[in-house]
């Protein structure tokens, strides 16, 4: 008999897991947990992949793979031509997804394009403050600018909404189709807010993208299924799964031994091990990013351009590249921006390496000893600011420049950085949040961004200007003259030293299709399919 | 004994209250700044920066700020955390049963092996058996577990495909927690592939983290039996004509292993420290992994409120501990 009971529960059990195995499960083996499923709250890449880029869309969305904007829920848009006034016309019958937490009754409407953006600035609004979560900062909406920018968005009805502007800001289209901005349901904040569950909207996502949230085990597994509505059409892959991993040996081996079909941001060390695998794809791609060394261009003798390309033209930046990044590889940065954004300046070059030309000047110049600044911290556009410091401090030596170098843990050492007295080259970089130039230069080298983002408080009136313009015109094309003449005056002044552009890379298993890097840093899972 | 249990609670109290000021002080001293963390690379403009700090409560005095996390603690409301804006104790006790579960089948490993190894090495005093036994617990007591568990990583499931890579069980698997031990919950549904798969992904963290218990146990087994076995007692055992495995097992054994079961108590503490890299390595959803990231997000609420239920629990083996040390020997009790 009891041999009889543990036959048929293993039929069962196999049966159970016949079921699951017929079902296209794609395993992505995560870095890392997501703080909550609301990415208006949160601010890691890690904690996006997670909710906006599967659960959520948003109005305009980026090209898959690259940086230009395209349709999503709004399937097309006028832009007043003062500049102030956008005007989104939705897709009509989006559904948002069924799950068992959550029916909903109605279609996605303009309604719930003005709730989730509403909620992250009116302080009247109840998911606003800590009757939804405690402490809520709202970091991307406010580092945007969108409370400087937005004026008031509107419904003009069921599949209209209406934004309007303080003042013309050409990269706005590209701030909306980022993370922060995805569409929430207000239909589902409402049955949340009556039955008393507001933090629910954190751990439960109800959105209208590609997949829908079905579990989460803490730390560990994240579950979605293929949204059966979805508005772009069913997926092919039937269920999602994020095995949260965050050791980058433990992710490759994962991928290795089948535990997972796709996994981000191995290891440099790993990816000779991983090109000689024949079951998976090595995937890359240049990154949307830099990696730069701030000199304050307020304290002399750094405030004289002819000193900072001198100290520059010092640096072999090749061999740096070369240790730095290892088989990793990454491509020496020409421009402030990468080669994949667009404006992107082929014409413009960064100093060539030349010792002796180097050492007339910075003798004649009498710069004799510097403050070199290097972290501990491991970032995507500067694997080793250490190593990078002990480098640049031996070619500075070739050229008679004693460099210090001064050394702080991460935080403190962007905030002591920042400061407009700081003295010396400060080793910094940036990962764009929307492809849209104005990313890079009014972030990193606006003028009001001096004591926030601008390290080398470097206060140009040509580039200012420059920048400015291109933020309020509308055209492409024109914005994009103004940001080849901005990468000129860059150059000319050289208020940083450019050091490159990482590469970002991915490992796919064979059997896997469809998946795409992006630029962005995002993993996005629409579009991907998987061979038995 | 009410009184030696009276007396062990009470000096349980400084202790505690030296542990919310190491753990209250341990967090701020680390460099680094809760809100400058939030911000990411954006950066934060200085306003902004006294606005959060308000928000939050850092622009409050230290010692008010001190008071006010031992007024909720006392009150058992450890806060919200920072980052996932989740209770803190609701994650702890989601986590805990993993590091539990994981604590628990690594010290099975250790006690396993460790104390018949450290009989028989005593046993074979100077054989090549107890240098080789006393030689390999030292080369387990100093590996680095990070590299210890990467390379089991690499060659059992990298290269002979024997063990799960990380994870506390298969991706088919998929069952609410009742007790949040999966060996316990898979068994609990009746679902026999999912506890063979729990304990095949238990298999390998259990080996890393019991590796350091398993050779101090193995140490303090072979030198209490050394002790024991030079007894009087002992001597006239054997000379009463008793079989040597009697004598060993029944005589020597039950005395020598009081040392040992106080060092296995204080490897419970080691176990909470080497579950913080075990974990990370393995993908382990365990407060070990919870108390890293934490940090790196210098997220205060999770890491002293963390730090602080640790320290309790440990707190708290410890005082068993002690208990069945008296229990089983009242010389410590009169003492």
């Amino acid at each position: 008999m009891k041999k009889k009971l543990t036959f048929a529960a293993a039929l069962l059990a196999a049966s159970v897991l016949g079921g699951v195995a017929n079902a296209k499960t794609l395993v992505y083996c995560s870095e890392a947990s997501p703080a909550n499923f609301d990415p208006g709250t949160t601010t890691g890449g890690n904690d996006f992949d997670a909710s906006s880029r599967t659960v959520y869309s948003r109005l305009v969305e980026f090209k898959h793979g690259g940086t230009e904007v395209e349709p999503g829920l709004a399937d097309k848009w006028e832009v007043s031509d003062d500049g102030l006034v956008y005007t989104f016309h939705l897709h009509p019958g989006v559904k948002f997804q069924a799950t068992d937490y959550f029916k909903p009754t109605r279609d996605l409407n303009a309604d719930d394009v003005v709730f989730s953006f509403d909620r992250q600035f009116n302080k009247a609004n109840p998911w606003n403050g800590d009757k939804y979560l405690p402490n809520l900062t709202w970091d991307y909406y406010t580092g945007m600018d969108m409370p400087k920018y937005v004026a008031k968005w509107e419904k003009v009805d069921d599949l209209t909404v209406k934004l309007t502007l303080t003042e013309p800001n050409a990269p706005m289209l590209a701030n909306l189709g980022m993370d922060f901005a995805s569409i929430v349901s207000k239909e589902y904040a409402e049955q949340l807010e009556k039955s008393g569950k507001m933090a629910d909207f954190s751990t439960k996502p109800i959105g209208t993208g590609p997949f829908q949230f079905v579990d989460y085990q803490l730390d560990s597994v994240i579950r979605y299924a293929a949204h059966p509505d979805y508005f772009k059409g069913k997926e092919k892959i039937d269920d999602l799964v994020f095995a949260i991993t965050p050791d980058a040996t433990a992710r490759i081996q994962k991928v290795l031994a089948g535990e997972c079909d796709i996994a981000p941001y191995p290891n440099p060390a790993d990816i000779g091990t991983i090109k000689a695998n024949q079951d998976v794809t090595l995937m890359d791609q240049a990154g949307l990013n830099i990696g730069y060394m701030s000199y304050n261009t307020t304290i002399p003798p750094l405030d004289k351009p002819e000193v900072r390309h001198a100290l520059n033209q010092a640096i072999d930046r090749e061999a740096l590249i070369k240790s730095l990044f290892q088989d990793a590889g990454a491509t020496p940065a020409e421009n402030l921006i990468p080669p994949t954004m667009w404006s992107w300046d082929k014409d413009v070059k960064a100093d060539a390496y030349d010792p002796d030309a180097a050492k007339k000047v910075l003798a004649a110049a009498g710069l004799t000893e510097i403050q070199l600044w290097a972290s501990d911290r491991v970032r995507p556009y500067n694997p080793n600011f250490q190593r990078a410091a002990e480098l640049i401090q031996a070619d500075w030596a070739k050229v008679g420049v004693k460099a210090e170098i001064v050394n702080y843990e991460w935080t403190k050492y962007r905030s002591e950085g920042k400061k407009k007295d700081r003295p010396g080259a400060f080793q910094i970089g940036w990962t764009g949040d929307n492809g849209d130039p104005d990313n890079f230069f009014a972030t990193l080298f606006a003028c009001s961004a001096i004591g926030v983002s601008n390290y080398s408080s470097w206060c140009d009136k040509d580039f200012e200007d420059l920048i400015q313009k291109a933020k309020k015109t509308s055209d492409q094309a024109e914005r994009t003259k103004l940001y080849e003449q901005a990468q000129v005056v860059f150059q000319k002044q050289a208020p940083a030293f450019l050091l490159a552009h990482s590469q970002v890379y991915a490992v796919v298993r064979k059997n896997v299709s469809g998946f795409m890097m992006d630029p962005l840093g995002i993993h996005r899972f629409d579009g991907v399919d998987k061979a038995e | 004994m009410l009184r030696y249990l009276l007396n062990k609670i009470v000096l349980v109290l400084p202790t505690l209250i030296g542990i919310t000021i190491c753990a209250f002080a341990f967090v701020r001293l680390l460099p680094g700044d809760p809100i400058l963390a939030m911000a990411g690379e954006h950066g934060v403009s200085p306003e902004r920066y006294a606005e959060l700090k308000e928000q939050f409560g850092y622009n409050l005095p230290i010692w008010q700020q001190y008071a006010h996390y031992v007024r909720d603690a006392a009150t058992g409301n450890f806060g919200v955390s920072i980052s996932s804006k989740r209770p803190v104790i609701e994650d702890f006790m989601t986590l805990f049963p993993a590091t539990i579960e994981l604590s628990t089948f690594a010290m099975i490993f250790a006690m396993v092996l460790g104390i018949p190894a450290g009989i028989f090495a005593a046993v074979k005093r100077g054989s090549w058996f107890d240098q080789g036994l006393m030689g390999t617990a030292l080369v387990g007591y100093s590996m680095p577990i990070f590299w210890w568990g990467l390379l089991l990583i690499i060659f059992f499931s990298g290269y002979l495909g024997w063990t799960p890579v990380s994870g506390r069980i298969g991706l088919q698997f998929f069952f609410k927690p009742v007790t949040g031990f999966m060996t316990i919950d898979s068994l609990l549904y009746g679902k026999w592939d999912a506890f063979r798969s729990a304990l095949s992904h238990l298999v390998l963290p259990a080996i890393v983290l019991g590796t350091i218990p398993l050779a101090v146990i193995a140490r303090q087994t072979r030198s209490a039996m050394l002790e024991v076995l030079s007894e009087d007692y002992v001597r006239t055992a054997r000379a009463k004509g008793l079989s040597s495995a009697r004598v060993i097992g029944v005589h020597a054994l039950r005395n020598a292993l009081i040392p040992v079961v106080t060092t296995i108590g204080l490897q419970v503490g080691v176990l909470m420290a080497g579950a913080i890299l075990t974990e990370t390595i393995f993908a382990w959803p365990g407060i070990g992994k919870w108390m890293v990231d934490s940090i790196f997000k210098r997220d205060y609420v999770v890491v002293q409120s963390g730090l602080l239920l640790i320290a309790l629990i440990v707190m708290a083996v410890n005082l068993i501990v002690d208990v069945l040390y008296a229990v089983i020997n009242p010389r410590i009790r009169a003492s």
